[in-house]
C-alpha cells in the first residue's frame, strides 16, 4: 500500500471513530440488506440518530 | 448444563496452532525482565529517589504479559470464544442498535464509556498510604479482577443478545438476586453522581478561573449542538475541533476573568455551586440530547484521549521523582486524614475505578455487545480497554506522588480540620509528620494562581497540581503552570459533568421503568410530567447527598468517598457473581475460579469495609461510633466537638452519620443477598438439578470475518487480502488498513 492509501485509511478510521461515517455506513447497510427500498436523507438521518439517544440513554462510567 | 454449544466441539475451534517461535520467546523474556527490574526498584528502593517512570514500566510490562497470556487463556480455554458463531451485531444487524463495528472504533467507544474521572480521583486519595499500596492494587487488581470482570461480562452478554447485567442477574440467578442487583444499580448511580459532583464543588469553590472555564462549556456545547442540528449535520470532527479550540480559549480566558471586575461574579461558594449543579443536572436531563448531552460527550471523549496521551508522553519526558514514601505510617495505623481506615480493606475500596469497577459491567453488558463483530474481539475490547483505564489510574497515582508530601496533605485534609490560616494548616501537617511552611503553602497557591490550595479535598485539585508540575516541565515552564492547573481542573470537571448528565438521565429512565410496573403510563419517556418528576427525584437524591457532603463539619469527601467505593465494589460483586453463575451453568465449572477468586476477594473486602464503617468503635472510622460520640456530647450539653464548632454543626454530624450508616448497611445487605442467591444456584447447578434455562442465543454460523486484535497479525492480513480478492467478507472490516488504535499492549491473537 502506498503512503497515500495508508494515510487515507487512517483518516477514514478517525472519521469512523468520531461517528462521522455513520451515514455512509447506513447507506451501505440499506444497499446490502434492503436493496431498492427508500433511504432516509442525510439531514433526516442525523436528526433521527441523535433523537434515538433521547430514548436510549447510555451510562457513562466514572 | 444450560448451553447451546455444540457438544461435538468441547474445546471450541482450535486457536491458530501453537508454534514455538524463538523471536516471540525472546521478546516476552525481555518484557518479563523489564517488568521484574521495574518491580524490584519500585518495591525495594527506600530512602533514595525513585523515578516515576519505573512505576510506568512495571505497569506496562505487567499489562503486556497479562494480556498476552492470561487474557488469551481466559478467552480460548475458559470461555472458548467461537469466531464461527455470529455475534448479535451480525445476526440482528439493523444498522442502528446492532451493528458490526470496527474493533478499533469499538475499543475507543468502550474505553470512552468506562473511563472518566474515577480512575483520576481514587488513586490520588489512596496516595496517603504511600505509592506502593495503590500501585500494587491497581496493577494486580486489574489483571486478576477488573479486566476479567469486564471481559467475562462482555462475553456472556454477547452470547445473550446484549442483555443488561440486571436482566442476566434476574434470568440466571433468580428474581431475588435480580431485584437486589437492580436496587444496587440505582443506589450506586445516586452515590456516584453525588460524590463526583462533590469533587467538582471542592475543585471550583472560590475559584473564579475554574468556575468561569467550566461555565463556558455550556455555551460551547450549545453552539456545537445547534451547529450539528441545523448548520452542518454529521460533521462531527469539524465541530469537535472548533469545540476543543473554544474550550482551550475558555481556559485562557478564565485567567483574564480572574483578574477582571467579573471575578466576583464567578467566585461561588460551595453551596452556590451545589445549587448550580443541581439546576444544571435537572435541565440537562430533560433537554433533548442533541442540545447539550451529545455535543458535550464529543468534547469529553476528545479531551479524554488527548489527555491520556499527553500525560503518558509527559511522564516519560519529564521523568519526575516520587516524593511520597512507598508506605506512610497511615498504611498500618489506619489514622489517615484523607479517608480513615487502614490499608486492608480501605485501599481496595478507595481505588475502585482503575483496578476493579463494578460500574463497567453496565457498559460491558449494554451497548458494546451489540456492536462487537467477532467473539474473539472481547479480549481486546473487554480486557484491553480496562488495562488502558488502569494505566490512567497509574498515571494519576504518579501525579499525586510527585508533589511535595506536605502540600499533598495540606490539600487533602478537610479544611475544617486544617483551620482557617496558612499557619494552622502548616502546624496540622507538621503534626502528621510532614513538613510545609506557611510561605511554601502560599507559594504553591500563587504558582497556579489560586487564592488557596488548603483543604481542597476530592482529588481533582491535587491531580491538577501534579499534572501542572509534570506538564509545565515539558511544555511552557512556570509561565504555563497556572494554565495547566486549570486545564486539568477543567477536563476533570468536564468528564464529571458528562457523567452527571448521562447518569441523571439513565437514573430517570430506571425510575420511570420501575414506577411503570405499577403505573404503565409513567413508563412513557416522552410524557413530560413523568420525565420531569422522575428527573426531579433523581436530581433531588444526589443533590441532597451532595449538599450533605459540602456542609459536613467533618469534611465531605472523607465521609462519602468510602460509600462510593463500597457501592462500586458491591456492583462488582454482582457482576462477578453473575459471571461465576454463568460459567458454572454453561459447563465451564472447571474454570469458575477465574471469576470466583476475584469475587471472594471483593466480597471479603467489601463486607469487611462495611462492617468497620458500621461497627468500628473508633469514631474516626465507624459511622455509628461517630454518631454516638456526637449524640452523647450533645446530651452532655457540649457546644463544640472536634471540627464541629457549634451545636447545629454537631446535630448535622449526628444526622449525616445516621444517613451514611444506613446506606452502608443497605449495601452490605444487598451484597449478602446476591451472594447467597448465587451460591444457591451454583450448588443446584453442580448437583445437576434443573435450573432456569437462561437466555443464551442459539448458534448461528457467522458469515463475517475480521481480525481479533487491534493490530492484525500477518496471517490475518493475508486472509483479509484473500477475502478482498474473492469479494466476500464484511464491509470495511478488513485488517489490511492502518495499524491504528490507541496504545494498549498491542495484541494480535497469536
Amino acid at each position: 500500500m502506498s503512503v497515500r492509501e495508508r494515510l487515507d485509511a487512517a483518516w477514514q478510521l478517525v472519521r469512523e471513530m468520531a461517528g462521522e461515517r455513520d451515514y455512509e455506513n447506513y447507506l451501505a447497510h440499506r444497499a446490502a440488506h434492503h436493496p431498492g427500498e427508500p433511504v432516509r436523507g442525510e439531514r433526516e438521518f442525523w436528526r433521527e440518530r441523535t433523537d434515538r439517544q433521547d430514548r436510549n440513554p447510555t451510562a457513562r462510567c466514572c | 448444563m444450560v448451553t447451546t454449544e455444540k457438544p461435538s466441539e468441547p474445546d471450541g475451534p482450535a486457536p491458530s496452532r501453537r508454534r514455538r517461535d524463538p523471536k516471540q520467546i525472546a521478546i516476552w523474556t525481555a518484557v518479563a525482565l523489564v517488568g521484574a527490574v521495574a518491580w524490584g526498584i519500585v518495591a525495594i528502593a527506600r530512602g533514595e529517589d525513585v523515578s516515576a517512570a519505573w512505576l510506568v514500566f512495571a505497569a506496562v510490562a505487567s499489562y503486556a504479559i497479562a494480556y498476552r497470556f492470561y487474557s488469551r487463556f481466559i478467552a480460548h480455554k475458559a470461555l472458548r470464544v467461537d469466531d464461527t458463531r455470529a455475534t448479535p451485531a451480525e445476526r440482528l444487524n439493523d444498522g442502528q442498535d446492532y451493528q458490526p463495528t470496527d474493533r478499533r472504533v469499538l475499543f475507543g467507544h468502550h474505553f470512552a464509556a468506562i473511563a472518566g474521572a474515577g480512575p483520576l480521583v481514587g488513586p490520588v486519595l489512596a496516595a496517603q498510604l504511600g505509592y506502593l499500596p495503590g500501585t500494587l492494587w491497581i496493577i494486580i487488581g486489574v489483571i486478576f479482577a477488573g479486566a476479567v470482570q469486564d471481559m467475562v461480562t462482555l462475553f456472556f452478554s454477547t452470547r445473550r443478545g446484549g442483555r443488561s447485567l440486571g436482566q442476566m442477574a434476574r434470568e440466571e440467578i433468580g428474581p431475588i438476586g435480580g431485584i437486589a442487583a437492580m436496587i444496587a444499580v440505582l443506589a450506586i448511580m445516586i452515590i456516584l453522581l453525588a460524590v463526583l459532583a462533590l469533587v467538582v464543588v471542592q475543585a471550583l469553590a472560590d475559584s473564579p478561573w475554574g468556575t468561569f472555564s467550566l461555565a463556558m462549556t455550556i455555551p460551547i456545547a450549545l453552539f456545537m449542538g445547534f451547529y450539528l442540528r441545523y448548520l452542518r449535520p454529521g460533521k462531527i470532527l469539524e465541530v469537535s475541533t472548533m469545540g476543543v479550540a473554544l474550550l482551550l480559549l475558555a481556559i485562557v480566558a478564565g485567567g483574564w476573568v480572574q483578574e477582571s471586575g467579573l471575578a466576583d461574579t464567578f467566585t461561588l461558594s460551595g453551596n452556590q455551586l451545589t445549587l448550580a449543579l443541581v439546576i444544571y443536572g435537572f435541565i440537562a436531563s430533560v433537554l433533548p440530547v442533541w442540545m447539550l448531552l451529545a455535543p458535550r460527550d464529543y468534547l469529553s471523549s476528545f479531551m479524554k484521549i488527548g489527555v491520556v496521551v499527553l500525560l503518558a508522553v509527559s511522564i516519560l519526558v519529564a521523568w519526575p521523582s516520587l516524593q511520597l514514601p512507598a508506605f506512610t505510617e497511615f498504611a498500618s495505623n489506619g489514622a489517615g486524614p484523607v479517608t480513615a481506615g487502614s490499608l486492608f480493606p480501605f485501599v481496595f475500596i478507595t481505588i475502585a475505578c482503575g483496578a476493579l469497577s463494578g460500574f463497567h459491567a453496565l457498559v460491558a453488558s449494554g451497548t458494546t455487545p451489540k456492536l462487537i463483530q467477532k467473539e474473539s474481539q472481547i479480549r481486546v475490547i473487554g480486557y484491553g480497554a480496562m488495562l488502558t483505564e488502569s494505566f490512567v489510574a497509574i498515571m494519576a497515582l504518579v501525579a499525586a506522588c510527585i508533589i511535595d508530601p506536605g502540600l499533598y496533605f495540606a490539600m487533602n485534609v478537610p479544611a475544617t480540620a486544617l483551620g482557617p490560616t496558612l499557619e494552622s494548616a502548616s502546624a496540622y501537617v507538621t503534626n502528621l509528620g510532614f513538613q510545609i511552611t506557611p510561605a511554601e503553602l502560599a507559594a504553591a497557591a500563587q504558582a497556579v494562581e489560586e487564592q488557596t490550595l488548603i483543604g481542597r479535598t476530592g482529588g481533582a485539585p491535587t491531580l491538577a497540581v501534579g499534572l501542572s508540575t509534570i506538564l509545565s516541565e515539558v511544555f511552557g515552564g512556570d509561565a504555563l503552570r497556572a494554565f495547566w492547573y486549570h486545564f486539568a481542573i477543567m477536563f476533570e470537571a468536564l468528564f464529571i459533568l458528562t457523567t452527571v448528565d448521562a447518569g441523571t438521565r439513565v437514573g430517570r429512565f430506571m425510575l420511570q421503568d420501575t414506577v411503570g410496573l405499577v403505573w404503565p403510563r409513567y413508563k412513557d419517556t416522552s410524557w413530560k410530567p413523568a420525565a420531569w418528576s422522575a428527573s426531579a427525584v433523581i436530581v433531588g437524591l444526589w443533590g441532597y447527598l451532595l449538599f450533605i457532603g459540602v456542609n459536613d463539619p467533618l469534611g465531605g469527601i472523607n465521609q462519602l468517598f468510602p460509600l462510593f467505593g463500597i457501592a462500586n465494589q458491591l456492583l462488582a460483586a454482582v457482576a462477578l457473581a453473575v459471571c461465576t453463575t454463568l460459567l458454572i451453568k454453561s459447563g465451564r465449572a472447571k474454570y469458575a475460579w477465574i471469576t470466583l477468586v476475584p469475587l471472594a476477594w471483593d466480597a471479603v473486602v467489601t463486607i469487611t469495609a462495611s462492617f468497620q464503617k458500621i461497627f468500628s468503635g473508633n469514631p474516626k472510622l465507624g459511622f455509628w461510633a461517630q454518631r454516638t460520640q456526637y449524640q452523647e456530647a450533645l446530651e452532655a450539653g457540649k457546644t463544640s466537638l472536634g471540627s464541629a464548632k457549634s451545636v447545629e454543626a454537631m446535630e448535622r454530624v449526628v444526622f449525616n452519620s445516621t444517613v451514611t450508616t444506613t446506606l452502608t448497611a443497605l449495601f452490605a445487605i444487598l451484597i449478602l443477598i446476591v451472594l447467597a442467591d448465587s451460591v444457591r444456584v451454583w450448588i443446584a447447578a453442580l448437583q445437576g438439578r434443573p435450573l432456569s434455562s437462561g437466555s443464551e442465543d442459539p448458534y448461528t454460523r457467522s458469515e463475517l470475518w475480521a481480525p481479533s486484535g487491534l493490530v492484525p497479525t500477518r496471517e490475518e492480513r493475508e486472509h483479509s487480502r484473500e477475502l478482498a480478492g474473492s469479494g466476500t467478507g464484511g464491509r470495511g472490516t478488513g485488517g489490511s488498513g492502518t495499524a491504528g488504535g490507541s496504545g494498549t499492549t498491542g495484541g494480535a491473537g497469536s
